[in-house]
């Protein structure tokens, strides 16, 4: 794999994280703020009191403004399978295709249609027509994060399909096991619930402002209450999600789940590090504790629900353990190897009308394929299979840690806000206002986890990316890299400028709003 | 019910709904001509605001269609993705550029301290009008020109040598931007510029109630129409007089064949019958405007609109029906794309056949959303008194 251009492997995985991680700077508050301005909305349609109006109108102008770039990074993801990904495209692209064309379908005109009355409907259509329309915009919304879900959960834990030899692909054997996998039931519910808790943070932090700024104060309040209950809820579902999803991790991809634990040597009755500071060993590929707090038995128990259950190490995979029945990566890069060579000799003796021959290559084919994406990795440094352990190890402990403080967060503020004091509590509105950046971070780090675990895996164990790359000169991925860079960067510092002055601006005027209830 | 046809026929019916696809997309590419119109048309600040909030309606609608039609491409035909994405690297990204600004433009155009200033949002809007329709119109072309690649799935299984373990090489040195040297390919880049204008105008003459636009309207529909008439023609008389890339039913060999486009006209009259109705209701469209004076110059977004629709549709089914190759590869003629040879499993397009029943739903509520929104025209007025404007 000598003259593979690894710098081309890095440019185009660093297109995608920068397109990736842009696109989810958006992406979660339009998932959450969808659903709490249909909740505003009901509340004006059910009331009549035209307050509520001149709450679900100002973070709708939010919404719009956030939904836009969400919008505009997010056709690059789409088509970057394709442009940076073309041996994927074709290896995968049976079961991987679907998802993105039925979300086309199904999700985004849903979307695009009703957020053109939800936006300059209000004058147009008759108000249960306009709420019907804000409810479909955000269920457009999350179905459409339901199928790009369930296609990355696939990479994660590649089902439903089988390989054939003769178009040299997977294909689609059960779109059901597809969609209904265990992983991407998981994927899907943890990350739109993210995208609730992010939204629920900011309608929180926004709202605290205007109560420090001693504006606004009915509408600061509604906007809390009613943020802080979705918030909660999110949040505590969210904790349940995100212990499942550890499950599935440790039972599909044990290798990123000993990095996000830099866990070496696995163990029965293996601890939980729930603190811990990380540093380079002379030992290959290897991390040292500097200190760490530990729970005993809780990693076994939190993964297998057994505090005895063996939690594989980085070196139980690397380099096997015949005692638990773990193959050496070595091991599987063999068996990877003859995969991809059978593959070979079956076409060609399939060509030469030799079926005997065929068949057997067929056979030996078939044995060794969950291995095939290893076969690349035969004749390389086998620590490549590692992922980047410090990266995970702290992006993981971040995440849960920020996720546990939004519980938290949540209670204190709703049991003030039902008291009604929270307008005296200045630190409090502070600690909302400076929880907003908390909720991004804690939702990056969420998919750095999820996808730098996962390297150097498209598709778990099948193909990796040294082999789905696409055959174009690094210096254009270059290129695009950084006019994406400099487009998103110019773009975001637009979307933060615009909304920090919608938000100083405030709600619209209370006297057009009820002038305008009285036309509607 | 899907799963007693047979592969064949789902292979057809998917290459029918990416045409379907691909067909209303460059019908709804009047937001991107109406955005390379805003300074010719709107004289004023608020007429300019009238013709950006009357795009602003519809832009996401094409932009949807765009994203749709890619993971229709995808998931029906996932080697052409491969090849054509990963290899026309460029074009591609060109345009996704071009979308990019494009889905910011409208929302922060007009918004108070939005940085880049009005002017850059407005210029972002000519970019995705200007290069949105010419490369994509270049890049649909190649569907008969030919494009420089080889596609070799064995690849895969090559552990050394230079070639592991690309499937799809592409040869053409520009990584795609090589065919918008090819005149034909451009002169089909220019008929969809060009025609987006052309629907832009019909379109802005159907909704704004404004003299002086109308006006100005009628005089650049006109000064429009004739190139995209000009360059529509160069393509299609090329179309009917050029070789084409033929397909052997019973070897799937691929060879060039003399006049096999208009073979495939002749050889599927109903195609043919839908092209020239098509191009008929185009022009139609166009011309009624320009010559009468009262009420009946309004329908024209319509009667070109549809027979747009109808003219592309049928410009796919001759690049992909009557065993013809739809991306030829110049390069190696065996690796050109079939509809058959790169197409997803039966399996797979049969499941999402399924998922295709919803089509006729989301266009009548579409259409039901947009007749909600379009009941009256709009003028300068109701734009002072809208809440939320571009």
């Amino acid at each position: 794999m000598e003259h593979i251009d690894f710098s081309l492997v890095d440019w185009s995985r660093a297109q995608f994280a920068l397109t990736a991680m842009y696109h989810w700077l958006f992406v979660p508050l339009t998932l959450g703020l969808s659903f709490i301005v249909a909740f505003m909305e009901t509340k004006y349609v059910r009331t009549g009191n035209p307050e509520w109006k001149r709450i679900t109108k100002f973070w709708m102008t939010l919404f719009g403004i956030n939904f836009a770039i969400g919008v505009a990074t997010g056709i690059i993801l789409e088509f970057e399978f394709g442009t940076n990904w073309s041996n994927y495209s074709w290896f995968v692209g049976d079961i991987f295709g679907a998802p993105l064309a039925i979300e086309g379908i199904m999700a985004f005109f849903m979307e695009s249609t009703f957020i053109a009355i939800m936006f300059f409907g209000w004058n147009k259509v008759g108000k249960k027509f306009h709420l019907a329309s804000t409810w479909l915009v955000a269920i457009g919304s999350n179905l459409s994060a339901l199928w790009i879900l369930v296609a990355n959960a696939w990479m994660q834990n590649p089902v439903g399909m089988k390989f054939n030899p003769d178009t040299a692909r997977n294909e689609m054997v059960n779109f059901w096991e597809v969609l209904f996998s265990p992983v991407a039931i998981d994927k899907f519910t943890h990350t739109i619930l993210s995208g609730y808790v992010l939204a629920s943070i900011f309608v929180i932090g926004i709202s605290a402002w205007f109560l420090l700024k001693n504006r606004e104060h009915v509408f600061a309040k509604k906007s809390i209450r009613l943020a802080t209950i979705f918030g909660l809820i999110s949040a505590v579902l969210i904790a349940i999600t995100g212990d499942n999803s550890a499950k599935m991790v440790a039972k599909h991809q044990p290798m990123k789940f000993a990095a996000i634990e830099n866990l070496y040597h696995g163990e029965a009755n293996a601890p939980l590090t729930a603190i811990g500071m990380l540093q380079q060993s002379n030992e290959p590929a290897k991390h040292d504790f500097v200190f760490k707090i530990q729970i005993p038995g809780m990693l076994s128990f939190l993964a297998f629900n057994n505090t005895d259950a063996f939690v594989p190490g980085i070196y139980d995979l690397l380099n096997g353990n015949p005692e638990h029945n773990i193959l050496s990566y070595k091991e599987r890069c063999e068996k990877g190897k003859i995969a991809i060579t059978s593959l070979g000799e079956y076409k060609t003796a399939k060509k030469s009308g030799n079926d005997s021959l065929a068949k057997a290559a067929l056979i030996r084919f078939e044995e060794n394929y969950p291995h095939f994406g290893y076969g690349y990795y035969a004749d390389r440094d086998l620590t490549e299979l590692v992922p980047n352990v410090p990266v995970n190890f702290y992006s993981f402990r971040i995440m849960v840690g920020l996720g546990f403080y939004f519980i938290l967060f949540f209670a204190i503020i709703l049991f003030f806000a039902l008291k009604d004091k929270l307008q005296n509590k200045r630190f409090l509105l502070y600690t909302a206002l400076w929880t907003i950046p908390l909720a991004y971070i804690a939702a990056e780090l969420g998919w750095v986890v999820a996808e730098v675990g996962r390297q150097p895996w498209l598709i778990q164990d099948i193909l990796p990316t040294i082999a789905s790359v696409s055959q174009v000169t690094p210096a254009s991925v270059q290129i695009t890299f950084w006019l994406f860079f400099v487009i998103f960067t110019g773009l975001l510092i637009a979307e933060i400028k615009i909304m920090l002055t919608q938000i100083r601006k405030g709600p619209e005027n209370a006297a057009e709003v009820t002038q305008n209830s009285q036309i509607n | 019910m899907f799963e007693t046809f047979s592969y064949l026929f789902l292979q057809q019916y998917w290459w029918i709904i990416v045409s379907l696809l691909g067909a209303i997309l460059v019908f709804l590419m009047f937001v991107q001509g109406g955005q390379t119109l805003i300074y010719t048309l709107g004289k004023t600040e608020d007429e300019r605001t009238v013709l950006v909030n009357l795009l602003g309606r519809k832009w996401e609608f094409t932009f949807t269609t765009l994203v749709t039609f890619g993971g229709a491409f995808f998931a029906s035909f996932p080697l052409f993705y491969s090849t054509s994405f990963g290899g026309a690297y460029w074009v591609w990204m060109l345009i996704l550029i071009a979308f990019v600004v494009q889905a910011v433009a409208y929302e922060y155009r007009s918004k108070p301290n939005n940085f880049l200033g009005q002017r850059t949002f407005e210029i972002m809007l000519f970019v995705n009008g200007l290069l949105g329709t010419v490369l994509i119109g270049t890049a649909v072309a190649t569907f008969f020109t030919g494009s420089a690649f080889s596609v070799d799935k064995m690849n895969l299984t090559l552990l050394t040598g230079d070639k592991m373990p690309i499937i799809s090489e592409w040869k053409g040195l520009a990584y795609g931007l090589e065919a918008a040297l090819n005149p034909l390919n451009l002169s089909l880049g220019l008929t969809v510029f060009f025609l987006s204008r052309v629907l832009a105008i019909l379109y802005f003459m159907n909704r704004v109630r404004n003299i002086e636009i109308i006006e100005r309207a009628k005089k650049q529909l006109i000064y429009n129409a004739i190139p995209f008439v000009v360059f529509f023609l160069t393509f299609a008389i090329w179309l009917m007089l050029s070789s084409g890339f033929a397909v052997n039913p019973e070897t799937k060999e691929i060879f060039v064949e003399p006049f096999k486009y208009f073979h495939n006209l002749i050889q599927m009259p109903v195609v043919a019958v839908l092209f020239v109705i098509g191009v008929l209701m185009v022009l139609i469209g166009i011309i009624r405007p320009i010559t009468c004076f009262e009420k009946c110059n309004t329908k024209g977004i319509w009667l070109s609109g549809i027979g747009t629709v109808l003219t592309v549709f049928s410009l796919f089914l001759f690049a992909g029906f009557n065993n013809t190759a739809y991306y030829p590869s110049t390069f190696d003629l065996q690796s050109s794309l079939t509809i058959e040879n790169s197409s997803s499993s039966q399996y797979t397009l049969t499941a999402m056949s399924y998922v295709s029943l919803l089509v006729p739903f989301v266009i009548a509520y579409i259409w039901f959303a947009w007749r909600a929104m379009d009941s009256k025209k709009i003028d300068i007025e109701e734009m002072k008194s809208e809440s939320h404007i571009y």
